[in-house]
């Protein structure tokens, strides 16, 4: 392996070295400093003598007399599944003081695509025990389902509460005869959140048992940003191989996506390159699918890999490039909503903007309940009318408003309440999230319920209701 | 994607001198733009973009990682074509014609990259059934035999456009593989069931004609108020989640056209796992056929190469093209063509390309244009009459449609479906925005309404955009008094107004009936609430309050009749008009 001393140019997180030996693009870069530490990169770019490299570990101490050798190989991550319990940091060296980790292999981290014939349709519910995901935003195995959040906002107890809860209803019935069912693990990628955030995680996970089964890979707030880039495909590569080579379920939650683009915008302006929108890179779209589309289920192996990026909006404005680029490939969205989190609602998750996009072929008979995809259809219209009233409300005040608007308003008030609002620390399983719906839909005369099927009205409307709903029909 | 078959001259093979993501220039290249090259040891394919003097720059369809200068780059002196024959409905594509299927044979679930397949399978043999005979004279673009390619589609074997045609002299029937020759003409020509055909360039057409019949779409909001033409054009914008995919797959489901071409480019891999699993399980409304069987699937997602993103909707409207040739009524369906742009963008910007407006090439808008321009009704060459219809999704950054995608998208098409997150949020789907939608085919679609579904169709339509109209207007002082301040004539409308949305625009996608809408039914549905609007006036000029004309319980089955099924709808509307009439009659 050559060495260079050949640095022509630092600037920013890149370096320029010149060479007379091809080296290939994507290829993997060491620069030793005069000091004696040693940093990775990555080329960015490859021309006939010269090579432009992004460096992991921040340029600070680099000079034109640090040495670059070439590895001849592009990024790989060590996999096995004793990474189970370990800690890691960012880019892959293990944090924890734990035993060496003896791969079993070497993978490329720049994950190749799933070929889509190969794909299975994710369809598997996972009862996350959250009515406002299980009801009316059904999360299935193999899914891409960001966190829509902010900072200040409790995303991450969400994905906490998730984390903890996550079954697979009738997998926990048919777990005495199945027992090579697969196992459940959790791969956490942390990029640039702050050490108090990660010891919540770091907790959470200790105190449930959870660590066991989670490879935890952390780059904190004070380590070096282009790193970032890194962290979420060594996750992913990590996950890729616990799922489809050993058959896991695995859940790969990360956080903050959005310290992930800044870091892709920092290395885009030291290349000089034509900015996208509010100065992200152009290919940024590119660049986030080939994280998210690494969610999913392949046909014939067992395990999956289904994922929660987390990401805050910066001003809390949706149609920011981070959350409009990630709505536009992942597979629907959770949104955290600071009104509902002033009200005091946990979590408060506003079910109207989000989405699940993978819910309907989730849901219904034999899967969860066949009154399923009806009574969310009926409450979501009815919790946007009554949200609609409440601008009016303001204006003209209850009395000139209808019965029938006013059970509207009555209604949206109550599944804040009673149905969003059920703390960090509740596990609903499906069939009390959908009861409470129907308890919910009881305020309504049965003629208003306009997208439930008739026959599932009459088996679970509410008997008891029936009289204040004729009241309200007669109005 | 064709192989390189024979080339007219061995050509000189060139140097990498640089390697930068998807972009690769090489020097001492003896090529042409847009050829076809090999590049690197691996021999990833790709394309050339740009000469410079002994420079030549070329986009790759594949990963780059690992490739360094000084390796070799090979020209196949052919420009990008697609393989076109029968063998391509009921496939999978990559964005350069690769099928899917076979891919996975070859490397497995995840796609390597260095594998070429050609777009149709060259061993298969078909049943060629001559139409022609020894003697006859043929010409560029002449139907020669059938093959049955699937269920519902007869394969038309046709004299390649670039021939000069002539005297038959030798006719094979029966069974041959794609590339043997079927038909032999006195001038030496072969014809085969096989031709290939650059995709940047249009096939060629004898005329392009007005056309006169709509796209029946299945889709009430879309054929009763903004109809699509058979060889029309329509783009559907809408942020993230407000129903683009779901409103193309449902025209690539119940659109009564012959054949569909639907192009995933740059979109999610599920959603077309999606399509791979349930269009073999559908059945086609007209046919009773496997939808699949008249469906050729390309599919380009996000993560795929961001080149092949670019060269996908040229390959899916080349293959759109030959089918029209064969008289067929073909439709089109690109997801979405943003990110086909963002390609053009992103590979222009490695180019150092001076940027347009957003970072965009400036030749976005002619690229936009010449794509649409491929769609019309044609006269093909061959005399039949066959159509391509385009429909492009578009995905506005921030859902804003002042962006140069949709702008210069709406200058072009004729259709536009415009999506609105607000309705999507509250679960109105589709969430087409009924005023800021429109089509410009109305006026040339109504007499076929007219004659085929009812004669008063363009009325009808008019009655429920005004109700519409009146109601967006009321809704503005409901805003500021509440509803129960308006005269009770206002108030009725709004209720009239709220079973329009209800009961005839929302369509749910996911209904086993109400997915698809004859468009009998859809005028059957307008026709009841019209009838319970005119009933419910009258009743209200006898004087009854308005609050006791709405509430009678025969009204909200209105909001039924699209779930039932469509043989029992004439009865089911019946008995609820006569219910409607008899509740408000007893009223006064
Ligand atoms: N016509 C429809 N009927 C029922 N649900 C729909 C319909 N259109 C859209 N949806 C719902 O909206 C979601 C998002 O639609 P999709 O077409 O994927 O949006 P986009 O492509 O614009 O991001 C779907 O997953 C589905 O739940
Ligand atoms: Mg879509």
């Amino acid at each position: 392996m050559k060495e260079y001393q050949t640095i022509t140019e630092i600037s920013g997180p890149l370096v320029f070295a010149e060479v007379d030996e091809p080296i290939g693009y994507d290829e993997i870069v060491e620069i030793e400093t005069p000091n004696g530490d040693t940093k990775r990169g990555q080329v960015l770019e490859s021309s006939d003598g010269l090579v432009s490299i992004q460096v992991f570990e921040g340029t600070e101490g680099i000079d034109r007399k640090s040495s670059v050798r070439f590895l001849g190989e592009t990024m790989k991550m060590p996999v096995t599944e004793d990474l189970l319990g370990r800690v890691l940091d960012g880019s892959g060296n293990p944090i924890d003081g734990g035993p060496e980790i003896v791969p079993d292999e070497r993978r490329d981290i720049v994950g190749a695509a799933i070929n889509p014939t190969a794909r299975e349709y994710p369809e598997e519910f996972i009862q996350t025990g959250v009515s406002a995901i299980d009801g009316m935003n059904t999360l299935v195995r193999g899914q891409k389902l960001p966190i829509f959040s902010g900072s200040g906002l409790p995303h991450n107890e969400l994905a906490l509460q998730i984390a903890r809860q996550a079954t697979v209803p009738e997998e926990e019935e048919e777990a005495g005869e199945d027992d090579e069912g697969s196992e459940f693990a959790v791969v956490f990628g942390a990029m640039g959140i702050t050490a108090e955030e990660a010891n919540e995680f770091m907790e959470d996970f200790e105190r449930t048992g959870a660590l066991e089964r989670s490879v935890v890979f952390t780059n904190l707030a004070d380590d070096p940003a282009v790193e970032r880039t890194v962290t979420p495909r060594l996750a992913l590569t990590t996950a890729e191989y616990l799922a489809f080579d050993k058959g896991y379920h695995v859940l790969v939650i990360l956080t903050d996506m959005t310290n992930y683009c800044e870091a892709l915008r920092e290395i885009g302006a030291a290349r000089e390159e034509v900015p996208g929108r509010r100065g992200y890179p152009g290919y940024m779209y590119t660049d986030l699918a080939q994280l998210y589309e690494r969610a999913g289920r392949i046909e014939g192996r067992d395990g999956s890999v289904t994922q929660i990026p987390i990401l805050t909006m910066p001003g809390d404005d949706d149609t920011h490039p981070i959350p409009d680029l990630t709505g536009y490939i992942t597979e629907g969205q959770i949104y955290i909503d600071r009104d509902l989190n002033s009200q005091g609602i946990t979590p408060p998750i506003n079910v109207l903007p989000s989405l699940s996009r993978l819910m309907d072929d989730g849901i219904g008979e034999g899967l969860t309940r066949e009154d399923h995809g009806d009574v969310s259809d009926q409450m979501y219209a009815a919790y946007a009318e009554g949200e609609d009233l409440r601008d009016l409300v303001n204006i003209v005040g209850r009395e000139a408003l209808s019965e029938r608007d006013n059970t509207y308003l009555d209604f949206a008030d109550r599944f804040e309440e009673e149905f969003v609002d059920q703390g960090f620390d509740t596990n609903r399983d499906i069939e009390d999230t959908l009861d409470i719906g129907w308890d919910l839909l009881g305020m309504f005369p049965v003629e208003e319920l306009n997208r439930i099927d008739e026959e599932l009205i009459e088996k679970y409307y509410p008997e008891s209701e029936d009289e204040t709903a004729e009241e309200v029909a007669a109005d | 994607m064709s192989q390189s078959t024979d080339t007219d001259a061995v050509r000189e093979d060139g140097v990498i001198e640089s390697v930068s993501g998807p972009v690769v220039t090489a020097t001492d290249l003896d090529a042409r733009m847009n050829d076809v090259v090999y590049v690197g040891e691996e021999g990833l394919m790709g394309e050339v973009i740009e000469i410079e003097g002994n420079l030549t720059t070329i986009q790759v369809y594949e990963e780059t990682s690992n490739v360094a200068p000084g390796e070799p780059v090979e020209n196949t002196g052919e420009p990008l074509s697609v393989d076109l024959g029968p063998g391509m409905l009921d496939s999978i594509y990559d964005g350069v014609q690769r099928p899917l299927t076979v891919l996975e044979d070859k490397m497995g679930a995840f796609l390597d990259r260095g594998v070429d397949a050609p777009g149709i399978d060259l061993e298969k043999t078909w049943a060629f059934e001559p139409e022609v005979e020894e003697g006859d004279v043929v010409e560029p673009g002449d139907i020669v035999g059938t093959v049955p390619e699937t269920e519902s589609i007869d394969h038309k074997v046709m004299v390649p456009p670039d021939y000069e045609g002539g005297e038959i002299v030798a006719v094979e029937n029966g069974n041959h593989t794609v590339e043997q020759t079927v038909v032999e003409l006195d001038n030496g020509e072969e014809i085969s069931m096989r031709q290939e055909w650059p995709v940047r360039e249009a096939r060629p057409s004898a005329d392009k004609k007005t056309p006169r019949t709509p796209l029946v779409t299945g889709q009430r909001v879309q054929d009763g108020l903004f109809p699509l033409a058979k060889g029309g054009t329509a783009a559907i914008p809408g942020p993230f989640g407000s129903g683009k995919t779901v409103t193309q797959q449902q025209l690539a489901k119940w659109a009564d056209a012959d054949i569909v071409v639907y192009i995933g480019c740059g979109e999610r891999g599920n959603e077309m796992t999606e399509v791979i699993d349930d269009f073999p399980e559908l059945e086609d409304p007209v046919t009773g056929k496997p939808l699949m069987s008249r469906t050729c699937l390309i599919a380009n997602t996000s993560n795929m190469p961001v080149a092949a993103r670019e060269s996908c909707v040229y390959t899916g409207i080349t293959i759109a093209e030959f089918y029209r040739d064969m008289g067929y009524d073909v439709a089109l369906m690109a997801d979405s063509t943003s990110r086909w742009a963002e390609a053009m963008r992103e590979i222009s910007s490695r180019l150092e390309e001076m940027p347009g407006e957003e970072g965009y090439p400036a030749y976005l808008a002619a690229r936009l244009s010449e794509f649409y321009e491929r769609a019309g009704y044609f006269e093909n060459i061959n005399d039949t009459e066959g159509s391509v219809t385009v429909v492009g999704a578009v995905s506005p950054p921030g859902g804003d449609f002042s962006e140069p995608v949709t702008q210069n998208t709406l200058r072009i098409v004729k259709t536009f479906w415009a999506l609105d997150a607000d309705l999507a949020e509250r679960r109105h789907f589709p969430s087409i925005n009924w005023n800021e939608s429109y089509s410009l085919y109305t006026d040339q679609l109504d007499p076929w309404f007219e004659d085929n579904v009812a004669e008063d169709w363009p009325e009808q339509r008019q009655w429920a955009v005004d109700v519409l109209d009146e109601e967006d207007e009321l809704q503005e002082i409901v805003q500021l008094v509440g509803k129960d301040a308006l005269p009770e004539d206002q108030q009725l409308t709004l209720e009239v107004a709220r079973y329009i949305r209800e009961a005839f625009l929302q369509q749910n996608a996911l209904h086993d009936v109400d997915t698809n809408c004859p468009p009998e039914k859809t005028y059957l549905i307008l026709q009841a609430i019209r009838t319970y609007n005119d009933e419910a006036f009258e009743a209200l000029d006898a004087g009854v309050p308005v609050d006791e004309v709405t509430n009678i319980d025969a009204a909200p089955r209105l909001n039924r009749i699209a779930t039932t099924p469509d043989d029992e709808a004439d009865e089911f509307v019946a008995d609820l008009e006569a219910d409607v009439k008899d509740q408000l009659r007893d009223l006064y």
